[in-house]
């Protein structure tokens, strides 16, 4: 364990950040492979946390018409569409008279759509070779070129089809560096090692949207607060499951103690290499990460980077403790002055 | 309010003294999220429910406070369903508390080009006077041969597999009773 | 099954995870497909040659489950001599008439029963949709018929079966579905070596399966495959329909449909059922087996039920007060009948047919054509605002000021501002409790129609006309409650559970119903829902306090019975056929039926029980028929008769087909329910010519985020959002073929009419292979319509109807289109377009489509028809409708 008020490194994060008798870090594990797409976990969010739409519009990117994770999206389903083997699968369309791929293609036309979801920054326009090439996955051929689908040239008949479905949500890092940024005390650290924004708090400076590594946190236009998964701490303090997992039809979202968690999730991808599907990996469950491993981690079936994830975030703050130091006594010196005047006032 | 009780009370003050020296946890909590509950735990009351979409039957919880639906969701002792949702089921809510939801009764005269209002029971009038109307006027009591018929094939019905079973149960019994065949329902779409 | 049921699918992942093979069946890669062990892309339409392909691999490899087959089956009965399969006549049975489109069933008897008084011709039942009757009742057969227990006899049904299916190979499997034969064949082998003794299988299917013009024997079909393999009446067995709305079961159960009553009683016919006798020996056919044979209990518990104190024994409980059927009377003859103008009123109930039915031009059009209609309804559906904001405003065929029809608008009350039951797919009852009042002038239907009733009662008070009698002779006394007079739920709930007469005591089943009056049952097979005065549709007893099959959670029919004909997952001693599939067997020291079900069996008739000579009803079962409710105690391979279109499924092409069938001159369902109407022009199929107007097939099916006709989801945000707008998925062959872009616009045209849709290009669409074509399949959710959040051209405005004869269930999951990039017209040059289409596929308004496509069909004896006619003179024949 390193120092207490670590910035980085493994650690739990509730006792950390001054709980006593923390009950355990709780989080979700998130199984991409036994996601059906299905969105329950969108609604189900909206539904009980009241979060607005986010905007009506067809977005071509797959069966995805969310886009990605903002302020009015706490829960976004990816979907990628691929041209490669799903495991032990028999080929989809062996035999049939495909031509080549156009889920490249298809992925780089769905990328530019960006809609305005009533968010800042929201949904920043894709670029469309880093989609067509995330949706192809590690055989991709290079960047379609401008002919209609179809009649593409060079690329053989495609046969393998796999369509990759993962629930996306605020990772809660262990070191997060939305929280460590807040200026006002909104974003913070709870009892469950998870990390919340205040909405009686937040005051829409901003700050901690730069700061996350992984884009999730974001601005509601109109409203100007910052808004995120709060894993849903009012049900959790109440000892329920948040309302995404309770919802979710096929046991894809998982919440638990984060302990718990990652054993079940390190055993489910020990089945999945045996059943054949070497591909299986696990990302943000590894404490010694950049971000000391999260609170909400996955299981993918091919690179993070194919799903819109980044592939080595590293804590924005990592070298904050330097500079705190300094900010930290001003701070003292104002608070000083403050329960001064206060003193003086009432006296 | 005493100053103690304001002191202790504000974050810089428990920052300094508590074990939140960085003010990133406890030390920054609100008193709202300090006092958060679910609306669940609030409720007046809490039905035991069944998803309207599709016939999987998935058990609800229907939470209600003031008259209002205030959260609807799996109901985890469900054999069928074992408390989740699918993503129409998890919109309940939204359904049944939508502002596009019509509360009122609405009629169009013949020819019109808008709506108008009209009071509930004048349009059940309106609708009894309609449907004895076009029973007189199209009523079959006998075939050619002189069988029985007793029937109108002048008024046609069509829905049900929405309905509870009490409702299709009364009205089969009185569109039979009225000599209305011509009733279908979902069932046949 | 994840796209429209995923909370369902949850269960097949957990099968999944026990190492349990998916195999996935669809003309689009779906988020099924995407979870599934092995995918088959279909041409749409052409299941029974893939599934007949399945029943031939069984046979000719002998992988039947034989035990089970030889006790509890048909398999070993002898057919009539007379009998001639479709092979022997180009896809004709023997029997055929085509001045009707309907067989004489008598050649497809059991030897030596071909003069059973009860068959006869078909005609009448194909336009009552009687087929729908048998969804539980028996079929008029003997219950005694001649056997080879070898299966060694030509005209064994074993052999039948065998000869009927011997050109389904794998080859023409590929040929005719476009699956590959390596691809059928896994799918083979994994069914039955996933199934006997120790292993059971599971067929789960949709709408996709039944909305066909041979819906019934795509399901037939899929039941011989499972009868063969022993999976019928077993743990993990079964066939496994799931519905799509809430009580749609319940609505079929307690019918809001034309030609039944409440527990599949027949609504009577004018000329079958001239007396109450005659109505119910049409039910229980004397001398069957079987529980039919109480159904004289039934029908009088009902009428009971409906006519109280006026009905009695004495009065045949004014069974003279029924309505008769004379025909069709099903939705879409009534739609037809609408555009002519001989329909005055029209109620809709939380149904939406401008958007969710076939043809909607036909239905909105008819809608136009009334003299009123009420919509009751949760929301501003398209059926309520056809006279503003339909297409045919936009083209000018309807005029709001010119439109005569008076509508009502009442505002329903959702599933939480009431209570009452809904009957699940799986045949379960749960009660639901009411949470909150319903907003303003909303209600339930359940106020609606009692208080209807009431005020139509109150207004013929001192009516002296005979047809006023039936309503007010009408048992109309419900209790009600609140400041609305809410009629009382569960007081109808137990009129339907059934009740003695004399003292109100609620029935404990339907053993209890009696034929002299002193029952009263609202819906038989719902006796024992409200057991011992209690509604046990209303227990919900956590799964986690009971066993896996949950008996106490809501209420099963009949009897709480989670699974039908449980008998079979025992062998003919009553001993369970492996220790891993035990589930209900015989106890011979308690000397009853036991298990973690209620048993489907008397429950202290011995396996060794054999009937007396002369026996009829239960009695006549044997203690080895666990088909309780077949006329014969057994499963049917074969069926001599009750299925109108043949005794054996057979592939036929759909309506409409690009494509000649491959397997026979006939080329489709000879007996399907054509409608020959002005509006209703079916593009032209081969051997017609012209069908390459038409060159793609199309299909239609719901999105997860999405209901139906989108009256419960486009109107919700958080749905609405997630599917925003109306699209067309295309593979990027067939986008290359028509010049489609990604995101881009494509109008979709058939014989009926033109929609647009923005286009999704996806690897999930493929072309197929198909005798030697190559054919183009693309795919439309049918959610969109012109109210709501989010609107867009509703698919189903693509389809023409015509209808399945069994059930009258229509074909909207195939047809053809053609496709073409950018957006269509609108006003009237949109109907120039349809009309160029038709000119070009020569579809004039009084065109024939030709029932008959086979020289089989007149002058061969052995088809048995009585009126012979050559095919040419039936094209030029009278419509059929």
């Amino acid at each position: 364990m390193p120092d207490a008020n670590s910035l980085y490194g493994p650690l739990d994060p509730a006792p950390d950040a001054g709980w006593v008798d923390a009950p355990p870090r709780m989080g979700f594990f998130t199984d991409t492979s036994v996601c059906i797409g299905c969105k329950a976990c969108e609604v189900a969010c909206k539904e009980w946390n009241d979060v607005p739409d986010s905007g009506f519009d067809l977005l071509g990117m797959s069966y995805d018409n969310t886009g990605a994770l903002t302020a009015n999206s706490w829960r976004h389903v990816a979907f990628i569409e691929q041209p490669r083997p799903a495991g032990h699968r028999t080929p989809p369309f062996a035999g049939d008279p495909t031509g080549p791929a156009t889920s490249p293609a298809s992925a780089a036309v769905g990328a530019v759509t960006a809609p305005d979801t009533g968010t800042n920054p929201g949904l920043p326009p894709g670029q469309p070779e880093a989609a067509a090439r995330m949706a192809a996955g590690p055989e991709f051929l290079g960047m379609p070129g401008t002919a209609p689908p179809g009649r593409g040239t060079g690329v053989e008949s495609r046969t393998d089809f796999r369509w990759l479905m993962m629930s996306d949500v605020c990772k809660h890092c262990t070191h997060a560096a939305c929280l460590d940024v807040c200026p006002t005390g909104s974003l913070f650290r709870t009892e469950f090692g998870t990390v919340v924004v205040q909405e009686d708090i937040c005051n829409g400076c901003g700050y901690c949207i730069s700061a996350c590594p992984y884009g999730v946190i974001d601005q509601r236009k109109g409203d100007g607060r910052a808004w995120k998964c709060t894993l849903c701490y009012d049900r959790i303090g109440a000892g329920m499951t948040p309302a995404c997992a309770q919802a979710c039809p096929t046991e894809s979202i998982q919440y638990g103690p984060l302990d718990e968690l990652r054993e079940r999730a390190a055993t489910r991808v020990a089945a999945l290499h045996e059943r054949g599907v070497p591909e299986a990996r696990l990302y943000g469950h590894d404490p010694t990460d950049g971000v000391g491993g999260d609170g909400a981690f996955f299981l993918l079936l091919d690179e993070p980077e194919v799903y819109g994830l980044p592939p080595d975030p590293v804590v924005t703050t990592r070298d904050l403790p330097k500079m705190w130091k300094r900010a930290g006594l001003a701070a003292l010196a104002m608070a000083a002055a403050a329960v001064a005047a206060f003193a003086g006032g009432s006296s | 309010m005493g100053f103690k009780t304001f002191i202790q009370g504000w974050p810089v003050y428990r920052q300094l003294t508590g074990t939140d020296p960085l003010g990133r946890g406890a030390a920054a909590q609100s008193a709202r999220s300090a006092e958060l509950a679910p609306r669940t735990e609030t409720a007046d009351g809490m039905a035991r429910s069944v998803c309207p979409y599709c016939a999987v039957g998935c058990g609800q919880r229907v939470f209600h406070s003031d008259g209002k639906v205030t959260q609807i969701e799996g109901d985890p002792d469900s054999p069928i369903s074992r408390g989740r949702l699918c993503p129409k089921g998890s919109a309940s809510k939204s359904l049944v508390t939508s502002p596009l939801r019509q509360t009122k009764v609405r009629y169009r005269r013949p020819y019109a080009t808008e709506w108008e209002d009209l009071d509930l029971d004048v349009a059940l009038d309106m609708i009894a006077d309609r449907i004895l109307a076009a029973r007189a006027e199209t009523w079959e009591d006998v075939d050619d041969e002189g069988r029985p018929l007793n029937r109108t094939l002048g008024i046609s019905s069509l829905g049900g597999a929405t309905l509870d079973n009490e409702e299709n149960y009364l009205i089969k019994k009185l569109f039979t009773a009225m000599g209305a065949l011509q009733i279908e329902n979902q069932a046949r779409i | 099954m994840a796209e429209a049921h995923p909370v369902g699918f949850q269960w097949v992942m957990e099968a999944k995870k026990r190492g349990a093979k998916v195999f996935h069946v669809d003309p689009r890669f779906t988020r099924t497909s995407a979870l599934a062990d092995t995918y088959l892309p279909i041409r749409a339409g052409t299941d029974i040659a893939l599934l007949g392909g399945v029943v031939r691999y069984i046979l000719e490899n002998e992988l039947d489950f034989r035990e089970y087959v030889l006790a509890y089956t048909n398999a070993a009965n002898i057919v009539s001599e007379q009998f001639v399969d479709t092979e022997d006549l180009d896809g004709l049975f023997s029997g055929y008439n085509p001045d009707t489109g309907s067989y004489d069933h008598a050649s497809w008897q059991y030897e030596g029963q071909e003069d059973n008084a009860k068959i006869r011709g078909t005609g009448k039942e194909r336009d009552s949709a009687s087929g729908l009757e048998h969804e539980s009742h028996g079929e008029p057969v003997p219950a005694q018929a001649p056997r080879d227990e070898t299966l060694q006899h030509p005209r064994c049904v074993y052999q039948i079966l065998k000869r009927h299916f011997s050109r389904y190979t794998p080859e023409m499997v590929a040929r005719v579905c476009g699956i590959p034969e390596e691809k059928f064949l896994e799918l083979a082998r994994a069914w039955t070596e996933n199934s006997g003794r120790e292993r059971t299988g599971a067929l789960v299917y949709s709408v996709g399966w039944t909305q066909h013009s041979v819906g019934v024997q795509y399901i037939r079909t899929g039941s011989i495959i499972q009868t063969l393999l022993g999976n019928m009446g077993r743990p993990g067995g079964g066939i496994l329909a799931l519905r799509g709305h809430a009580s749609i079961q319940g609505s079929t159960d307690i019918p809001t449909l034309f030609n039944l009553l409440p527990g599949y009683l027949p609504m009577p016919h004018h000329a079958d059922h001239p007396t109450f006798d005659e109505w119910v020996d049409s039910i229980r056919h004397p001398g069957q087996k079987g529980f039919w044979g109480n159904s004289r209990a039934f029908a009088a518990s009902l009428l009971k039920a409906y006519w109280g104190d006026a009905a009695t024994p004495e009065n045949d409980f004014c069974y003279g007060y029924m309505p008769r059927m004379t025909g069709d009377h099903g939705t879409y003859q009534q739609v037809l009948n609408m555009i002519d103008g001989r329909v005055k009123g029209y109620f809709l109930l939380g149904q939406n047919p401008a958007v969710g039915s076939a043809h909607g031009r036909a239905q909105r059009l008819g809608m136009a054509n009334l003299d009123w209609l009420v919509v009751r309804d949760l929301f501003m559906i398209e059926s309520a605002t056809f006279w503003k904001n339909s297409p045919e405003v936009a083209t000018g065929e309807i005029v709001p000021e010119e439109c005569r029809t008076e509508v009502f608008f009442l505002p329903a009350a959702s599933h939480v501002e009431k209570e009452g039951t809904f009957t699940q797919t799986q045949r379960l009852l749960q009660w639901r409790e009411k949470a909150v009042d319903p907003p303003g002038d909303a209600r339930s239907e359940l106020w609606f129609f009692y208080h209807l009733g009431r005020v139509l009662r109150e207004k013929l008070a001192a009516s002296t006309e005979r047809r006023d009698r039936a309503l007010l002779d009408l048992a109309w006394d419900y209790p009600t409650h609140g400041p609305h007079a809410e009629p009382s739920a569960e007081a109808v709930l137990k009129e339907i559970n059934g009740y003695e007469v004399a003292t109100g005591r609620p029935l404990n089943a339907f053993g209890e119903a009696r034929d002299d009056g002193s029952t009263a049952i609202g819906c038989w097979i719902y006796s024992g829902v409200y057991a011992d005065g209690v509604n046990q549709a209303a227990r919900r007893r956590s799964r986690h306090e009971q066993d896996w099959v949950a008996a106490e959670w809501g209420w099963a029919w009949p009897a709480n019975r989670r699974t039908l004909y449980n008998r079979a997952s025992a062998d003919p001693d009553g001993r369970p056929w492996s220790e891993r599939k035990k589930y209900v067997w015989w106890d011979a020291d308690a000397g009853e039926w036991t298990g973690y079900d209620v048993p489907d069996f008397e429950k202290t008739k011995p396996p060794s029980y054999r009937p007396p000579e002369g026996a009829s009803g239960p009695a006549a079962l044997a203690g080895d028929d666990p088909f309780v409710m077949q006329g014969d105690g057994k499963a049917w391979l074969y069926a001599p008769s009750g299925v109108l279109d043949g005794p054996l499924p057979t592939h036929y092409e759909p309506a409409e087909s690009p494509m000649r069938n491959p397997l026979y001159g006939q080329q489709a369902n000879p007996t399907r329910k054509i409608y020959e109407h002005p509006i209703n022009r079916m593009n032209p199929s081969p051997p017609e010519p012209h069908s390459q107007v038409f060159p793609y097939v199309f299909t239609v099916s719901r999105l997860t985020e999405h209901h139906t006709a989108g009256g419960m989801s486009r109107t919700v945000s958080r749905l609405a959002e997630l599917q925003p707008e109306m699209f067309v998925e295309v593979s990027p062959e067939l986008a290359g073929e028509v010049g489609l872009a990604h995101l881009g616009w494509a109008h979709l045209i058939s014989g009926r009419a033109v929609i647009e849709a923005r286009v999704l290009v996806t690897d999930r669409l493929t072309p197929l292979r198909v005798d030697g074509r190559i054919i183009h399949q693309v795919w439309l959710p049918y959610h969109f319509g012109t109210e709501g959040l989010v609107t867009g051209d509703s698919a189903n405005d693509l389809f023409g109807i015509t209808l399945d004869p069994n059930v009258l269930i229509q074909e909207s999951k195939v047809g053809t289109c053609d496709i073409r990039p950018g957006r269509r017209p609108t006003g009237p040059p949109l109907l120039d377009l349809v009309g160029d289409y038709q000119r070009r596929a020569a579809m004039t308004a009084d065109r024939k489509v030709p029932m008959v496509t086979t020289d089989a069909a007149g002058g061969d004896d052995a088809a048995g028809s009585t009126d012979e006619q050559s095919p040419a003179a039936h094209q030029d024949g009278e419509p059929h409708a």
